[in-house]
């Protein structure tokens, strides 16, 4: 008797619209050429947040890739820019921060601005695939408090949170997913 | 994906907070495919980097020019706000960039440097010599890398340069808790 066949899924790239945001002329090169490859017909792509921002809003992209450290108007800025909650563009969109910084505190203060994940480099196509498939096949409903817009941040078991931003009101929900710094840590 | 109209978004109040929920706008672009499908999309990825693995010398060699003249210009003008910067954001680069052309060792200088710009209290204050000699072990290892195979020295040059790095740092840092932590943290990068 044969054994049942697993479901495979596997994303449509040419169904997918990219805004890439990276100073680094050979790192957006590197992402074109990933995006590309996997099957992206449409990526755009700006060397800061500023220009970032334009092109976010002209050609209303399916996931924003962007780099933190950049000159004046950095990507953590271009997140929280994106989530407005009553913004004329869509604030939903997925962000991936692909970046140099390596710290646990970085990866806290891009989460607490409404990264949907975090990607440290140093970058494979293996890792950014797999942050792809997680944004597309898993989205994660978004919270809003009176200091935060952005995807939902509980991604562990535990239902005795006692933080300062502890939410009051509602059961507790769980999303059974690990943490952006947990993926950080095996990104490669 | 096709735009249409805004979706339907389902809205959950609570006393201090909403949840919102909208039906995932990227769906269509999932598929199940047959399990006997041998498409790789990941192994067809990491075949077009390889294809531009070629440039990557000259790619690094860029890197390393801008980061030394950072480095002259701060020499010349001082520690100011600008010229920090963008000595931090070149040796950033190289950090986040060096791996992936090939160069690991370099990207281990580079995070070296970055650490001592982002921790020391006074950039000013640093002996001068410190940040030269990361500045000049990452020029090295790019420029040795076309000759003979130096893995091993640049890697031992690059963990010296950390652990004089790391003592300074530490020095320098001892009443700033929120540094010295920082300084001790291990990296999230799996071999950092």
């Amino acid at each position: 008797m044969p054994a049942p066949s697993r479901l495979m899924f596997r994303i449509d790239f040419n169904k997918l619209r990219f805004l890439v945001c990276d100073d680094n002329p050979h790192m957006r090169r590197i992402l074109r050429t990933l995006l590309h490859s996997f099957g992206t017909r449409e990526v755009h792509e700006a060397e800061e947040g500023a220009t970032a921002l334009e092109m976010y809003s002209h050609y209303v992209p399916d996931i924003v890739i962007t780099d933190w450290s950049m000159p004046i108007f950095d990507g953590l800025e271009l997140t929280q820019m994106i989530r407005q909650p009553g913004s004329s563009g869509n604030p939903y969109v997925p962000i991936i921060m692909l970046t140099g910084h390596s710290e646990k505190r970085r990866v806290t203060i891009a989460r607490d601005a409404g990264v949907t994940e975090f990607l440290a480099k140093p970058i494979s196509a293996k890792a950014l695939y797999q942050r792809i498939l997680s944004v597309v096949a898993n989205p994660r409903p978004f919270i809003k408090t009176k200091t935060y817009f952005g995807p939902d941040r509980r991604r562990n078991t535990t239902a005795k949170y006692i933080g300062p931003e502890r939410r009051n009101g509602g059961d507790v929900e769980i999303l059974q997913q690990p943490s952006l710094l947990d993926k950080a840590r095996s990104s490669s | 994906m096709k735009r249409s109209q805004p979706p339907v978004l389902d809205i959950q109040s609570f006393a201090d907070h909403h949840i919102i929920t909208q039906p995932n706008p990227l769906r269509a672009a999932v598929r199940q495919i047959d399990p006997r499908d041998a498409d790789d999309p990941v192994a067809r990825a990491e075949q077009a980097l390889a294809g531009l693995s070629g440039e990557f010398q000259s790619w690094m060699e860029t890197e390393c020019e801008r980061l030394a003249a950072a480095h002259e210009t701060m020499k010349l003008q001082g520690v100011t706000a600008a010229t920090r910067n963008e000595l931090f954001r070149a040796a950033h680069d190289i950090k986040g960039d060096a791996a992936t052309f090939g160069f690991p060792t370099a990207a281990a200088a580079a995070e070296s440097l970055c650490r001592i710009i982002e921790h020391a209290p006074d950039l000013a204050a640093v002996p001068s010599g410190l940040i030269a000699h990361h500045i000049n072990a990452i020029q090295a290892i790019i420029r040795e890398k076309a000759g003979v195979d130096t893995t091993g020295m640049a890697g031992e040059l690059s963990r010296k340069l950390r652990g004089v790095a790391d003592e300074y740092l530490t020095a320098v840092n001892r009443d700033r808790p929120e540094h010295l932590d920082a300084i001790l943290a291990p990296s999230i990068v799996p071999g950092r």
